[in-house]
C-alpha cells in the first residue's frame, strides 16, 4: 500500500525531493499532522491554554526518561501515559488551588523537565538529542498510520464536544448554567493536547511543538469574524506552513519541524498587519 | 382578582391580552414561593429567612443597597449558591412542579473580547450538537433568528461577542435566558456599561415580554424611576425582605426613604405611576 501512495506522490509532485523515501514519509506525516494541531490549536488558544500546553512538552521528557529506566525500546507509551496523568494533575490542582496557575504549572512543568534531563543525560544524551529538536525524516510508515488514526480521533472528538467546548472558553459559568459538565470536558480536552503533544514530539521536537500548537490560531483569530473561519483559517495556515516549511528544510538543509514554525510565525505578523482589514 | 395587598393591578395586565396558559395568573395560581432562604458565606450572613412570593405575568424589581444580597438571592433560586430553606414552583393548574426552567441574565459576562465568536456560534453551540465550526443547520438559524427578534436584536447574529456594545451584550444574553422559554426569568441588572436610553430600552422589552409571554420575572434593579415606572411589584431587600408591595407601596416605607433617601417624592410618584405601561 505504502508503494503506491510513493507513487502518486512522485507522480504528482516530480521534485527532486520527492525521490527520497524518507521525504515522501515526511509529507505524508505532514499531511497528517497539521491539520491535528491546526484544530486543536483554535481551542487552546481559546482557552488561553499556551503556557499549559508548552508544560506539558515538558513533562514528556520525564516520561521518556521513565522510559529509560524501564528499558523501553520505545519511550512513546511511557511518555503518553506521564503527560496524561500529569495534565490530569494540573487542572485538578488548577480549579482547587488559589496560588496563580502560572507559577503551579511552572513549578511542575520545571521539575518534570529536570527529571528527563538528569536520567536521559546520564543514558546518554545523543540517542535521545530527537526528543529536543526533532525529526520529521526518521517517521516510519507504521508511525505514519499512528497518525492517521490520530487524526481520525481528534476529528471525531471535534464533532462530538466542540459546541461545549466552545461556550466553556466564553465563559465557564454560562456553560455550567446551560447544564454542561464542565470540568469533565476541560479533563478530556487536556488528555486529548497531552496524548497530540506527546505523541508528536519526536517529530516536531519539545523546543518548538508549541509553536505549532499556538501559531495558526493565534494567526487565524486575527482574521476571522466567526468559528468556522476561525478554524478555516487555522487549519490553512498551519497545512500551507507544513508544507512549505517541509520543502524548505530540504533546500536549507535545516530542521523541518523549526522551518514549518518559522513560516507560522510570519503568518501570524501577516494577520497581524491585516488585523483591521477584516475584523 | 384582588392580590394580598388588595391593589386591584393584575386586573390592569391581564385584560391586555389573552392569557394563553389559560387561567393560571387571574386567580395568581401560577406562583414561586421562596420561604426561609438563608444563605451564609464564611462567617458572614448574607441573607437571612427570606420570603417572597412572585407571581407570573409579573415583573418584580428587587431593589436594596449595596451588598444587601440582590445578586446573591438570584443565584440561590438558580442553585449556584448553597442556601436554607425552599422553592416552590406552582404552575397554572395549581400542581406542584418542583424544577421550573429558570433562564438568567448575570450582571455581567466577563469574556476574552478578541474571541472570534459570532453571536450566531453562540447559541448554536448552547442549543445544537451540531458541531458549528463544520456548518449551522438552516433550521437552527431560523431558530435563532426568531429568539433575537423576540428582543429585538436580530440585525446582530452575525456579530463578534467582541464587538457589541454593552447593552447588545445584556440583550443577546436575555434572548439566551428565553430559549428555551423559561418559566421564571431573573435579572441582574449592570451597574454599569449601559447608558440610560439602553437601560430604558431594556426594560421596555422586559415589560413587553412579560405581556407576551406571561413570564415570572426577577429584576435586581439599581434604577429607582424605571422601577416605578415598568414594575409591577417591588421587594425591598437588605439581607431579609423589608418591605414589598406595589412601588408606590414600597417607596413610602420609612425603611425605603432611610435607605435611598426622600429624593423620591410622593408628587413624583405618583406621576410615574399614572403612566404605568
Amino acid at each position: 500500500m505504502m508503494d503506491v501512495i510513493y507513487e502518486i506522490i512522485e507522480t504528482v509532485l516530480p521534485f527532486s525531493w520527492t525521490k527520497y523515501i524518507f521525504m515522501k514519509n515526511a509529507l505524508l506525516a505532514i499531511l497528517l499532522i497539521t491539520p491535528i494541531f491546526g484544530i486543536l490549536s483554535t481551542m487552546v488558544v481559546n482557552n488561553k491554554m499556551a503556557f499549559f500546553s508548552d508544560s506539558i512538552g515538558h513533562s514528556a521528557l520525564t516520561g521518556v526518561g521513565i522510559g529509560v529506566l524501564l528499558g523501553l525500546k520505545s519511550p512513546v507509551w511511557s511518555m503518553v501515559l506521564f503527560s496524561v496523568v500529569f495534565s490530569i494533575f494540573i487542572v485538578i490542582i488548577k480549579n482547587t488551588n488559589t496560588i496563580s496557575t502560572d507559577t503551579i504549572i511552572s513549578v511542575f512543568s520545571s521539575t518534570a523537565i529536570a527529571i528527563g534531563l538528569i536520567i536521559i543525560t546520564k543514558a546518554g544524551f545523543g540517542k535521545y538529542s530527537n526528543y529536543l529538536i526533532g525529526d520529521l525524516l526518521s517517521i516510519t510508515p507504521a508511525e505514519i498510520g499512528l497518525l492517521g488514526a490520530l487524526l481520525v480521533v481528534v476529528i471525531m472528538i471535534w464533532i462530538i464536544m466542540f459546541n461545549r467546548l466552545l461556550i466553556i472558553s466564553i465563559n465557564p459559568s454560562l456553560a455550567g448554567s446551560r447544564g454542561i459538565n464542565v470540568r469533565m470536558i476541560e479533563i478530556l480536552f487536556t488528555i486529548m493536547i497531552a496524548i497530540v503533544v506527546t505523541v508528536s514530539l519526536r517529530w516536531i521536537g519539545l523546543l518548538i511543538i508549541n509553536s505549532l500548537l499556538i501559531l495558526p490560531a493565534a494567526a487565524a483569530r486575527n482574521i476571522s469574524r466567526n468559528i468556522r473561519q476561525y478554524h478555516i483559517w487555522s487549519l490553512l495556515i498551519s497545512f500551507i506552513s507544513g508544507l512549505a516549511g517541509l520543502i524548505l528544510s530540504y533546500y536549507w538543509g535545516a530542521a523541518a519541524g523549526a522551518t514549518i514554525a518559522l513560516l507560522c510565525a510570519v503568518c501570524y505578523f501577516i494577520t497581524f498587519a491585516l488585523h483591521n482589514k477584516f475584523v | 382578582m384582588t392580590n394580598r395587598h388588595g391593589i386591584n393591578k393584575t386586573d390592569k395586565i391581564w385584560n391586555n391580552h389573552d392569557c394563553s396558559r389559560g387561567i393560571c395568573c387571574s386567580g395568581n395560581l401560577c406562583c414561586t414561593k421562596i420561604e426561609g432562604f438563608g444563605v451564609v458565606r464564611g462567617n458572614t450572613e448574607i441573607l437571612k429567612d427570606v420570603n417572597l412570593h412572585i407571581h407570573c405575568g409579573e415583573l418584580t424589581a428587587l431593589i436594596g443597597p449595596n451588598g444587601a444580597g440582590k445578586s446573591t438571592l438570584l443565584k440561590a433560586i438558580l442553585g449556584e449558591v448553597k442556601h436554607t430553606g425552599t422553592l416552590q414552583f406552582i404552575d397554572a393548574k395549581g400542581a406542584h412542579t418542583g424544577h421550573p426552567v429558570i433562564g438568567y441574565v448575570p450582571q455581567q459576562l466577563p469574556f476574552d473580547r478578541s474571541t472570534p465568536a459570532s453571536v450566531m456560534d453562540l447559541f448554536a453551540a448552547c442549543k445544537t450538537n451540531w458541531p458549528v465550526w463544520f456548518s449551522y443547520l438552516d433550521k437552527a438559524r431560523r431558530d435563532v433568528m426568531e429568539a433575537l427578534e423576540r428582543v429585538n436584536i436580530e440585525n446582530l447574529i452575525d456579530r463578534r461577542l467582541g464587538a457589541l456594545s454593552g447593552g447588545e451584550l445584556q440583550r443577546v444574553l436575555l434572548a439566551l435566558a428565553l430559549s428555551p422559554l423559561p418559566d421564571i426569568l431573573l435579572l441582574d441588572e449592570p451597574v454599569s456599561g449601559i447608558d440610560r436610553v439602553g437601560n430604558e430600552m431594556f426594560y421596555h422589552t422586559v415589560s413587553e415580554l412579560r405581556n407576551n409571554y406571561d413570564l415570572t420575572i426577577v429584576l435586581v434593579s439599581h434604577d429607582l424611576p424605571l422601577v416605578a415606572k415598568y414594575a409591577d411589584r417591588v421587594a425591598l431587600l437588605n439581607k431579609r425582605i423589608i418591605c414589598s408591595g406595589t412601588p408606590e407601596e414600597v417607596f413610602k416605607h420609612p425603611e425605603f426613604k432611610k435607605i435611598f433617601g426622600s429624593s423620591f417624592s410622593d408628587e413624583k410618584m405618583n406621576d410615574e405611576g399614572g403612566n404605568k405601561v
